[in-house]
């Protein structure tokens, strides 16, 4: 089932003092999800993403703009005849029903000719438990959980209708470092086997790197980007979506492009085609940098914290808008522990160039 | 660990001296007088001990009177007001507009003085030579003659406590249960939404068991005190209780004690122990219903 959301908005009322402005929590949000893919909204709290989800389920009416869902127009339907399955954040079991009841709960509602017999219900909670792998504690009361296995019932509870679209609400926020990996893929895995639609919001990159067939990053209720998660991450739209992914984030620079060179500060350490002479933001990854002799950017080294599989050098420059710059080298680099600077050489791919004002991507080519 | 112990112990001292003194004392003392026959409190004397006082009690045509009016007061009120408080505070939670008026106007007769509340019941109830009350121009109104509420028959009588008794506890009730509604985490509601509950099924399936702590608090509070209830019955019917029918138990206690027919501390005694008894009974049974229906 594709989900299509058509110039969606929400603004609430201004609350508060007199002559507040309202809130546009979400702003003209249109996205076709594709049918049966794992999409992620992503970006920091307060940029709409869980309103968005709340307008899919239909706990929240838009202000305006449509939903549709396949080719019928949900917009005006209340949650419960949308067909949508969704998970809390706080996972919201009912803490006084046994994990079965909780899964046979959405059964229990259906009514008419849909209507099943209490060993029909059972047989259904049960092969939904067996597909999440909580079969063996269907007696349980939610208390007697822990947090991941928790997460499993409450995205059974959402499955067990077969909705047309499921929709997750921060599903790994409340789960510790490791539960959180393996929980992930899990979701991943649960998606991939029902083939359901599923949307997911989260402030965690990682996450929604790690599992999403497309991510929207999403700041103040505007869409930043769209796109497949390494395809954002390699081709950012902006500044924003640029520093909002990849750990650590990227390094930002001061810099001006004069005469077909990049400078930072004076140092020229690329030649540019395709821009004219401007005032920049120059982004680079933390992997974009080659600790090099004869590089063009010599910053002043502090310390290096070594991580097994790589390298992080800490070292400063006037012209980064943070403090200090983070790179990752490999571990088999070479590199002396001890040096007052290091020098830098640039990778083309991983470095980018933003407008001074608007802080839009400049498309260019290096050399 | 010793040093620890004497420590604990003399932080708790000044409790336990008080609570000795003033509960567990006095506790012992009513049951020691309870079968003490004929006991004289400015004499301290007795004739002997037995069980004479319980046996007297028991024949007294007014301790009967009392007890079957406590027990159509508590099965009549507890049930009665709990209900009621539960429908007004889930209307409460579920309207937007002027909320926190209702929430007041609701909680006044908690603030008010019990005797204040008794006078305006009868201004309400009470016939005099110059008006029948507004409760029987009411009636009046629906070609029902006029009843006397406060001097009349039994059960006009009784209905005037009844509702008088629920008036006054429900705000209590009200205030705890629509705290208790409020502390539901929305997100229950917003998941049986989405799966396509019913309002009513919301309400029994998820909204009750979740206040079923508070509303269990509140049965057993209410049970416990309407089964204590005097001062309603003096606020409306005056001190002879005995002659209005309308005595309680712990009423008898007092007229025992200190009432026209006063001077019996031993049958006073008996009756308080009996009510004692009553209560811890009716209690007991409470917590063992509670341990099947209330939710964690």
């Amino acid at each position: 089932m594709k989900v299509i959301l058509q110039n969606l908005t929400k603004t609430f009322p201004p609350r508060g003092k007199k002559g507040a402005a309202p809130v546009t929590a979400v702003d003209n949000f249109t996205y076709e999800i594709p049918d049966g893919k794992l999409i992620g909204l992503l970006g920091p709290s307060g940029c709409g993403k869980s309103t968005t989800l709340s307008l899919i389920c239909g706990l929240q009416k838009p202000t305006s703009g449509k939903i549709f869902f396949g080719e019928d127009d949900v917009t005006e339907l209340p949650p419960e005849n949308r067909g949508v399955g969704m998970v809390f954040q706080n996972y919201a079991l009912y803490p006084h029903l046994t994990v079965l009841e909780n899964i046979i709960f959405p059964l229990e509602n259906l009514r008419g000719k849909e209507k099943m017999t209490k060993a029909e219900m059972t047989a259904k909670a049960k092969e939904i438990a067996a597909l999440v792998q909580i079969d063996s504690l269907l007696d349980r009361k939610p208390s007697e959980l822990s947090g991941g296995q928790q997460q499993r019932v409450a995205i059974a509870r959402a499955l067990v209708k077969v909705p047309r679209v499921l929709l997750l609400d921060e599903p790994l926020s409340n789960l510790d470092a490791r539960l959180r990996l393996q929980t992930r893929e899990e979701i991943r895995r649960i998606q991939r086997e029902t083939g359901i639609t599923t949307v997911f919001v989260t402030h965690d990159q990682d996450e929604a790197m790690s599992i999403s067939d497309q991510i929207v990053v999403m700041k103040a209720g505007v869409i930043q980007q769209i796109g497949e998660p390494q395809e954002v991450y390699n081709n950012p739209a902006n500044l924003f979506v640029a520093k909002f992914l990849g750990t650590p984030p990227i390094n930002v620079f001061h810099g001006n492009v004069s005469g077909g060179k990049l400078y930072i500060g004076d140092a020229a350490v690329m030649q540019t085609k395709g821009v004219d002479d401007r005032e920049v933001f120059i982004g680079i990854r933390p992997e974009g940098f080659i600790p090099t002799s004869e590089g063009a950017l010599i910053c002043a080294q502090k310390h290096m914290e070594v991580m097994g599989r790589d390298i992080s050098i800490i070292s400063t420059h006037p012209s980064c808008t943070a403090p200090t710059i983070r790179t990752i080298i490999s571990a088999e680099t070479d590199v002396n522990t001890l040096a007052e600077t290091v020098r830098y050489a640039l990778k083309p791919g991983k470095v980018f160039l933003f407008d001074r004002e608007t802080e839009v991507r400049i498309p260019c080519n290096f050399v | 660990m010793e040093k620890h112990n004497t420590k604990a112990w003399l932080y708790l001292l000044p409790a336990i001296l008080f609570l000795g003194a003033f509960l567990v004392y006095p506790l012992i003392d009513v049951f020691i007088y309870s079968f003490e026959e004929g006991y004289n409190s400015a004499s301290q004397t007795y004739f002997g001990v037995g069980g004479f006082n319980y046996s007297y009690v028991l024949h007294d045509p007014y301790f009967l009177q009392a007890v079957k009016n406590t027990f159509i007061l508590v099965i009549i009120t507890v049930p009665l007001s709990t209900g009621l408080a539960l429908l007004i505070s889930v209307g409460l939670s579920s309207i937007q507009k002027l909320r926190s008026l209702f929430q007041t106007v609701y909680f006044l007769p908690y603030v008010t003085n019990t005797l204040a509340v008794g006078l305006v019941f009868m201004v309400l109830f009470k016939k005099t030579a110059y008006t029948d009350g507004l409760a029987n121009l009411v009636l009046q109104l629906f070609g029902a003659g006029p009843i006397d509420f406060i001097d009349g028959p039994y059960w006009a009588k009784m209905f005037v406590l009844c509702f008088y008794t629920i008036w006054v506890v429900m705000p209590f009730k009200i205030l705890i249960l629509t705290s208790a509604l409020a502390s539901v985490n929305q997100d229950y509601y917003n998941a049986a939404r989405v799966d396509g509950t019913s309002k009513f099924r919301i309400f029994r399936k998820i909204t009750l068991p979740m206040i079923s702590p508070m509303l269990f608090y509140l049965v057993i509070t209410g049970f416990i005190g309407a089964f204590k209830a005097y001062s309603d019955a003096v606020a409306l019917f005056g001190t002879n209780l005995n002659a209005a029918e309308m005595n309680t138990i712990v009423g008898y206690v007092y007229d025992m004690l200190y009432g026209d027919s006063g001077g019996y501390p031993s049958y006073a005694s008996s009756a308080a122990i009996l009510l004692f008894a009553i209560v811890m009974t009716i209690t007991c049974i409470n917590l063992l219903v509670s341990r099947k229906h209330v939710h964690y």
